[in-house]
């Protein structure tokens, strides 16, 4: 006996009226592009539910694969038995079996086919006699169990699940547009993202790389980063941005106090070039209000002008520690704290300003020309697709 | 050449050899080095990593790069012992352990830890109920083996890993060193925390190993310096060693899947065959890892027999050869509860997926011959 298939639930989905269709179709897409590396793994949809069939496969890793699927709210381990009372009790103590320190449990029996010769409350007794007669020390408990054991005897087959893993909840990345998230390799920037995807947004990624202050390295690291995101959704392309020749520019001819604020800005104003290259809608970013010095009300205010583009900022109220353990859960805090420099902590300044004003800067970029400097980093991006497959030259050696 | 001491150690596969030979010439540098060559091996570390932590379904931070299974260990039991033992100084293990567990916890009773080594039954198996019974409010470790080295037979690590989880502060260590490749092994579901493994028992190079760390776990490291491996296990890596033995453990779990039947079939023919010799006894028990086959010949001195068919060019080993210099008697066999005929007179006979029906055919052969060789000169 053994776990045959994973049944899939959705949470807030059910909610979204006519759009639904749309949701759950999503839904099965990135269900089956998650699974189809294993073979003969199949994604169903029957009244309401979703299955994946494990033809044969062990069942965690397709687990683990599924968890990690925003839109679904739970997940549950099921098997699929023929209509006859002994396989049905056979697989009900199987399942609970499978579930760790239970004290208590309770059966609930739906019968949907009614030709099925017990009834739904015999059918509870029988199945609830058989588990307590089968195991020591478990007792039922209809109120507040351990573990529900759940069997659905169905036309074609009876399903038995017992235990019930937490999905991530949100809604199916692609369901939601696309955003432009600034990927800097720390550690709040990839949680933005994966917040945004929650919500089922799709992203594209962009870096600011500035050689030879920030090291390949560094590229690298966001790179992984990308691709630890794309566990949770789909394949992202990461736009490479050289920015040193800008940055030195920056930091050479603007006030020292006042060169963050503009480099922040100068990045807004390229992500918006390339939002309106690919056909993106809106920027996301890991600002988070009163951590750091860009990240005040009033620098917010003032880089927020030079792009008129909603900008998604999923972490702008959360405490740091709050961030933090999101990054531990989603598997990106051991890449984001590698101690390589990136951009934005290269070009320190001795004392940026806390309080920018908006007019203040308008003046000192009017001084200057960036406009060539800008144009030769749009020109100069590279863009590489990472999928959660993007091994790197290696391959061939492992 | 028939070559069936494969729980010694194996035969470097070709196109992992191959990995090697590239990586050592071209990727040289230390990944710890800040410009770019440094930068490529260790892109090349991390690639490797992950793709041994997802063929263990693991998460790349849980997996340590060491020198082999006796490092392993160590580091599992020691590093334990000395970061918890302000929780207590009690440890579990079996009387069928590697000598790198046995002796590690022989050092440690000299600091004051006290272990407990459980018996098995005549199948080479633990009793869960010993297990229950031994662990204590101050036992910090239960580490048993999953495969035994000398005769196959498989531990319950399941149910020990659910008897473990009810003890929340102890943590459960696994040997796998023989399973692994043949025997499946399910560490996150089985509540294990710490497991080891060898590169060159699954056709890796000698001096390459893992050590899987649940990642809540904290160790004391027997290495300290640069803080290579999490800081676990610090000094250059041995990158080309590690990219063979991740290749190695792509190609061997690939063989698990396919061709894990086919080895089960020579095993069972092997046994088949050698029970119909006269005075010969089988101690590997039925349900057993695919690999391994254990006989005694009572009466029969088993260096004579090794030599015998060596001069054949066929090899196989008496017990491990890790305590085969110790002295006469196998532990595993005498704690399994054989007598002293049985025991002193062990063949352990050990596959590969590379072995095939011809060889095993020929071996059988052979052995007759050498048994009644012997024997004849007795009389």
């Amino acid at each position: 006996m053994e776990f045959d298939h994973i049944l899939i639930r959705y949470g807030e989905m059910a909610l979204k009226g006519k759009n639904i269709k749309q949701f759950i179709n999503q839904l099965q897409q990135n269900v089956q592009q998650k699974v189809k590396d294993f073979p003969n793994v199949k994604v169903k949809r029957t009244q309401g539910r979703m299955f994946v069939l494990l033809n044969g496969n062990e069942p965690e890793p397709i687990m683990e694969k599924c968890k990690k699927i925003f839109g679904i709210q739970s997940l549950s381990l099921a098997i699929k038995v023929d209509n006859e009372v002994e396989k049905v009790k056979e697989a009900a103590l199987y399942a609970l079996k499978q579930e760790e320190s239970v004290n208590t449990f309770k059966v609930s029996v739906k019968r949907i086919n009614k030709d099925f010769p017990v009834r739904s409350q015999e059918m509870n007794q029988v199945l609830g006699g058989h588990l307590l007669s089968k195991t020591e020390g478990i007792t039922v408990d209809v109120h507040n169990p351990d573990v529900e054991v759940k069997v659905e005897i169905r036309k074609e087959a009876t399903y038995i699940t017992s235990g019930v893993t937490r999905g991530l909840g949100g809604l199916p990345v692609g369901t939601s547009g696309k955003s432009l998230l600034l990927l800097s390799g720390g550690i709040d920037s990839p949680v933005a993202g994966f917040l945004a995807m929650k919500r089922g947004v799709e992203i594209e990624a962009i870096h600011f790389h500035s050689p030879p202050y920030t090291s390949e390295r560094a590229k690298q690291k966001v790179l992984d980063l990308a691709k630890q995101l794309t566990k949770f959704g789909k394949s992202i392309k990461v736009h490479i941005v050289p920015f040193t020749k800008l940055q030195q520019e920056i930091f050479r001819e603007m006030p020292d106090a006042y060169a963050m604020t503009i480099m922040r800005r100068m990045m807004f104003r390229i992500s918006e070039e390339v939002c309106k290259k690919e056909g993106i809608l809106s920027l996301t970013t890991g600002e988070n209000l009163g951590q750091v010095a860009s990240q005040t009300m009033d620098s917010m205010h003032t880089i927020n002008e030079v792009t008129n583009y909603p900008i998604i900022r999923p972490l702008v109220t959360m405490d740091k520690q709050e961030v933090i353990n999101i990054s531990h859960d989603i598997g990106t805090y051991e890449t984001s704290i590698l101690p390589y420099e990136d951009c934005c902590t290269i070009f320190v300044p001795k004392s940026p300003k806390t309080k920018p004003k908006r007019d203040k800067v308008n003046y000192y970029e009017s001084t200057y020309d960036f406009s060539p400097s800008i144009q030769e980093a749009l020109e100069g991006i590279e863009t590489t697709k990472i999928t959660d497959k993007t091994l790197d030259s290696f391959s061939d050696l492992l | 050449m028939i070559y069936l001491d494969n729980s010694a150690t194996t035969r470097p596969d070709p196109s992992v050899l191959e990995s090697f030979n590239q990586v050592t010439t071209q990727y040289y540098g230390n990944p710890s080095s800040i410009h770019q060559f440094g930068g490529l091996a260790e892109k090349l570390l991390i690639s490797a990593k992950t793709q041994a932590a997802d063929l263990l379904h693991v998460d790349k931070e849980e997996i340590i790069f060491t020198s082999g299974g006796t490092e392993g260990n160590n580091i599992a039991i020691k590093g334990i012992a000395l970061e918890h033992q302000n929780r207590g100084k009690h440890i579990i293990t079996t009387e069928i352990e590697h000598p790198s567990i046995y002796e590690a916890c022989e050092g440690l009773k000299k600091l004051g830890f006290e272990i407990t080594y459980l018996p098995v039954n005549e199948q080479g198996i633990i009793s869960l109920q010993d297990l229950k019974n031994a662990i204590r409010e101050d036992t910090i470790l239960i580490s048993i083996m999953h495969v035994n080295n000398e005769v196959g037979s498989i531990q319950p690590i399941e149910a020990i890993g659910e008897i473990a989880k009810q003890h929340p502060k102890l943590f459960f260590h696994v040997d796998d060193v023989q399973g692994l490749g043949k025997v499946p092994l399910n560490l996150k579901k089985h509540g294990i925390d710490l497991c080891t493994y060898s590169g060159h028992k699954i056709h890796g190079l000698k001096g390459t190993g893992m050590l899987y760390v649940n990642r809540r776990i904290k160790l004391f490291p027997l290495f300290h310096g640069g803080s290579q491996e999490l800081n676990l296990r610090s000094g250059t890596e041995n990158l080309a060693g590690i990219v063979a033995m991740v290749k190695a453990l792509r190609l061997i779990k690939e063989k698990e899947k396919n061709e894990v039947s086919k080895m089960y079939e020579l095993q069972q023919y092997i046994i088949q065959e050698v029970k119909k010799i006269d005075c010969v006894a089988v101690n590997t028990p039925e349900k057993a890892a695919p690999h391994i086959v254990n006989i005694s010949v009572p009466g029969v001195k088993p260096e004579v027999i090794i030599h015998m068919l060596g001069e054949k060019d066929i090899f196989i080993s008496t017990k491990s050869a890790c305590s085969s210099k110790l002295k006469d008697e196998s532990k595993v066999l005498a704690a399994c509860g054989f007598k002293a005929d049985r025991s002193t007179s062990a063949l352990r006979i050990s596959l590969s997926y590379d072995n095939t029906m011809e060889e095993i055919k020929t071996f059988i052969t052979e052995l007759k011959w050498a048994i009644n060789e012997f024997k004849q000169a007795l009389e």
